[in-house]
This record gives C-alpha cells, sequence and structure tokens, in this order.
C-alpha cells in the first residue's frame, strides 16, 4: 500500500509527466489560455489515463509482450514491436467510446468535456504513459495507479499554467517574448518548482 | 520543370525557416525537449522525424481522394504508426545504444503534432511529391530546432560536443562550472523561450509566433 502512495505521490510531484517528461505540451500550450478550460480537459485527461493504462497492460501482457501467446500454442512469439499501433488503436477507441457513452448519460459533461476528447486522442501524455508503463515493467495495480497519477500531475500543471497565463494578461513582456516564448519560460520556472519535490523521498 | 523545382526549394525551405513548426507553429513540442540533452540523441531522433513526416505525408497525399474524411484520422494514425514502427525496428538494429537512451521518444513520435499536422494541412490538399517536400521541410526545421537546443544545453550543461570535451581543464581549474539546470528540465523550456524570443527579434520576421 505504501508503495502504491509513493508511486502516485511520485507521478504527480517527481516525475511529472509534463514538467519532467515534457509529455503533452502541444495541448499544454493550446489550452492553458483559460483555467476553467484548462480544468475540464485536466478531468478528461486524468479519466482517460486511468482507463487507457490498465487496459494497454492487460492487451500488452496479453498478447504481446515476449511469450505472452504461450496459452494460445505460441510461446516463441514476440509481438512486442506492435506496441505502438495497438496502443495508438485502443487510445483512440477508448476515447471514442467514452465520448459516445458521455454524450448518451451525461449531456451536462459532453457540454463542458465533448469538445476535448478528440484532442486527447493525439496527446502525447496518454500515448507516453501507456509505454512509460511497458518500459518500467509495473504491475496491474500500478498501471492504474500511475495512469492515475500522472492525469492529476498533468492537470495540476496545466490548471497552474493557466492561471499564471492569466496574471501575465496584464504583465509588460518584451515583445518578441510574447505568446510561446514567456509561455515556454513560465514553464521552465515551474518546473524549478516541481524539482523542489525531487528531495522528498516516501 | 526549372518552375516546379524552384516551388520545392520553396516548399522545403518554407518548412525550416519561415514557417519552422517548432518555432512558429508551436508543434512537436515534447520531444524537442526530452531528447536535447545530448546532441547525438537530437541527431538521430531529427533524422527518423523527418523520414517519418516526408513519408507519411507522401502516402497520405497519394491515399487523399480514397479515405473518407469521417475516418481520417484512424487512417492517418495507422499509416503513421506503421511508418514509426519501421523506424523503431531500424533504430534498434543499427544505432541500439540510441535507441535504448531515446527510450519511448521514438514511440511519441506517432502523437508529434509536426507529423499529423502536416498531413492535415498540407498533405491532405496537395500532390504527393510537394507533400513529401513539405514533410522533408518541416521535419527539416524541427531537427534545426532540435539540434541547436541540444548543441546549447550539452555545451552549457556537460561542456561537451558531441560527447567530447571541448570546454578546456584549464578554465575548469579557474572556477568554472557546468551549469547542472541545462541537463535537467528546466533547462530545455528556457533555452526554447529565449530561442524563440532571438527569432521574433531577428529582422525580416516582425511577426510574432502565433500560437493557437
Amino acid at each position: 500500500m505504501g508503495d502504491l502512495l509513493s508511486l502516485f505521490i511520485n507521478s504527480v510531484f517527481i516525475g511529472n509527466i509534463l514538467l519532467a517528461y515534457f509529455l503533452g505540451m502541444c495541448s499544454f500550450i493550446a489550452v492553458s489560455k483559460n483555467v476553467e478550460i484548462a480544468t475540464g480537459l485536466g478531468f478528461a485527461v486524468i479519466f482517460v489515463l486511468t482507463v487507457t493504462s490498465p487496459v494497454n497492460w492487460i492487451i500488452y501482457h496479453g498478447l504481446l509482450a515476449p511469450g505472452a501467446l504461450a496459452w494460445a500454442g505460441f510461446p516463441d512469439f514476440d509481438l512486442s514491436f506492435l506496441k505502438f499501433i495497438t496502443f495508438i488503436a485502443v487510445i483512440a477507441a477508448i476515447v471514442q467510446a467514452v465520448e459516445m457513452v458521455i454524450d448518451k448519460y451525461s449531456p451536462l459533461l459532453y457540454a463542458t468535456l465533448g469538445v476535448f476528447l478528440p484532442l486527447i486522442a493525439v496527446n502525447c501524455a496518454i500515448l507516453g504513459t501507456s509505454l512509460f508503463m511497458v518500459e518500467r515493467n509495473y504491475t496491474f495495480i500500478e498501471s492504474i495507479i500511475f495512469g492515475a497519477g500522472s492525469g492529476t500531475g498533468w492537470m495540476l500543471a496545466i490548471v497552474s499554467m493557466a492561471a499564471i497565463r492569466k496574471k501575465t494578461q496584464y504583465a509588460d513582456v518584451p515583445k518578441g517574448l510574447e505568446g510561446f516564448g514567456i509561455t515556454m519560460i513560465i514553464a521552465g520556472l515551474m518546473a524549478m518548482t516541481f524539482m523542489m519535490f525531487s528531495g522528498i523521498t516516501l | 520543370m526549372s518552375e516546379e523545382k524552384t516551388s520545392y526549394i520553396e516548399i522545403v525551405t518554407r518548412g525550416i525557416w519561415k514557417e519552422n513548426p517548432v518555432a512558429y507553429q508551436v508543434l512537436g513540442i515534447c520531444s524537442a525537449l526530452a531528447v536535447t540533452v545530448k546532441m547525438s540523441t537530437s541527431i538521430v531522433m531529427g533524422i527518423a522525424l523527418t523520414t517519418v513526416t516526408a513519408f507519411s505525408s507522401l502516402i497520405i497525399s497519394s491515399l487523399r481522394k480514397k479515405i473518407p474524411s469521417n475516418i481520417r484520422i484512424i487512417v492517418e494514425l495507422a499509416i503513421i504508426s506503421s511508418l514509426v514502427i519501421i523506424t523503431d525496428q531500424i533504430l534498434k538494429a543499427f544505432f541500439y545504444d540510441i535507441s535504448k537512451q531515446l527510450s519511448i521518444f521514438v514511440g511519441l513520435i506517432i502523437t508529434n503534432c509536426i507529423v499529423l499536422g502536416r498531413a492535415e494541412a498540407f498533405a491532405l490538399a496537395n500532390k504527393p511529391l510537394a507533400s513529401f517536400f513539405d514533410g522533408i521541410g518541416n521535419g527539416l526545421g524541427y531537427s534545426l530546432v532540435l539540434v541547436t537546443v541540444a548543441f546549447l544545453r550539452e555545451l552549457l550543461g556537460s561542456g561537451k560536443f558531441l560527447g567530447f570535451n571541448i570546454i578546456p581543464q584549464f578554465i575548469f581549474d579557474a572556477g568554472y562550472q557546468n551549469m547542472g539546470l541545462m541537463v535537467l528540465a528546466p533547462g530545455a523550456f528556457f533555452i526554447i523561450g529565449l530561442l524563440v524570443w532571438l527569432k521574433n527579434s531577428l529582422p525580416g520576421i516582425s511577426k510574432p509566433g502565433t500560437y493557437k
């Protein structure tokens, strides 16, 4: 239990998927202008990550990993090179399914979250989490925790970024640095702040 | 023919400089930051991405009249991920060390916005050959940013150039120290931010980088 908690804290703060591994930068820059929208996207990312990470775990360890097909009589098969295309297909399918379910049962949630769901399919953070999960040999439970933690960390980063960018609207930024330039420098400062957590051992 | 040739050259140079995907269109920065601690990894990453973008644009553009528009994203992703799998296998076979260092970032070329972005913005509306050159141009533009950032980070962060120590020992003896910040995540953010500032301040490009 303690291990799982420390994995969660670790993936939220120390190994923040966005500020330490730079995943999901595109939508981080694009959608961080408004706090409410950033929060909506953040929740959508948490949800999708918590679902896709364990599903990809099952698929990888049940079908693709070296020797995983032993139950079907092919113990020598190593299909792990297919993981990219499988993971992205799983992610796209889950995002699509989530979108349809939300649309059917909760129109209110769909109205707030709906527009972001297609964006998420091509968010590097989602695919990156699945690939990290394979590379670091997480167990099934760990993959759920890791997915949820990465999502939470991503949301934390994008919401704080949106709040800071709102403040910079009133700041006098040098002309060439406006927009993208200053956003990157703010992200750099945020990354430094998050590095502070790396001294914490759990 | 010569006219066509110049237009291809123009397409390529536009991608490298005028509409540089990283600095101007703000695409694909995820991996631009992650692999730039060392020159060697970023050069390999640049080559891999240029190849994938060029061929995915070529294939998608050849199929553009056949792909139904409502499932085009899935089709594009399938084409791109097949190309990425090929690239990954080639890297594993011939550059195993670098492929280990790049870890998951080769796979993340799939979700790199440059590849999909060029497919959506250019390849779906243009002829195959022009799309191919557009892919090369954007790939090279991305590589240019990657190598510049990597050069600065490797030089300032570990005092090396392509793995060789180039800062002489007597400077270290005189009290010079490597800037640890550059090796870590924040250094990459700062360098990209400052490079964008530099690019926007250069004459001839008065428009600040647009971002969406």
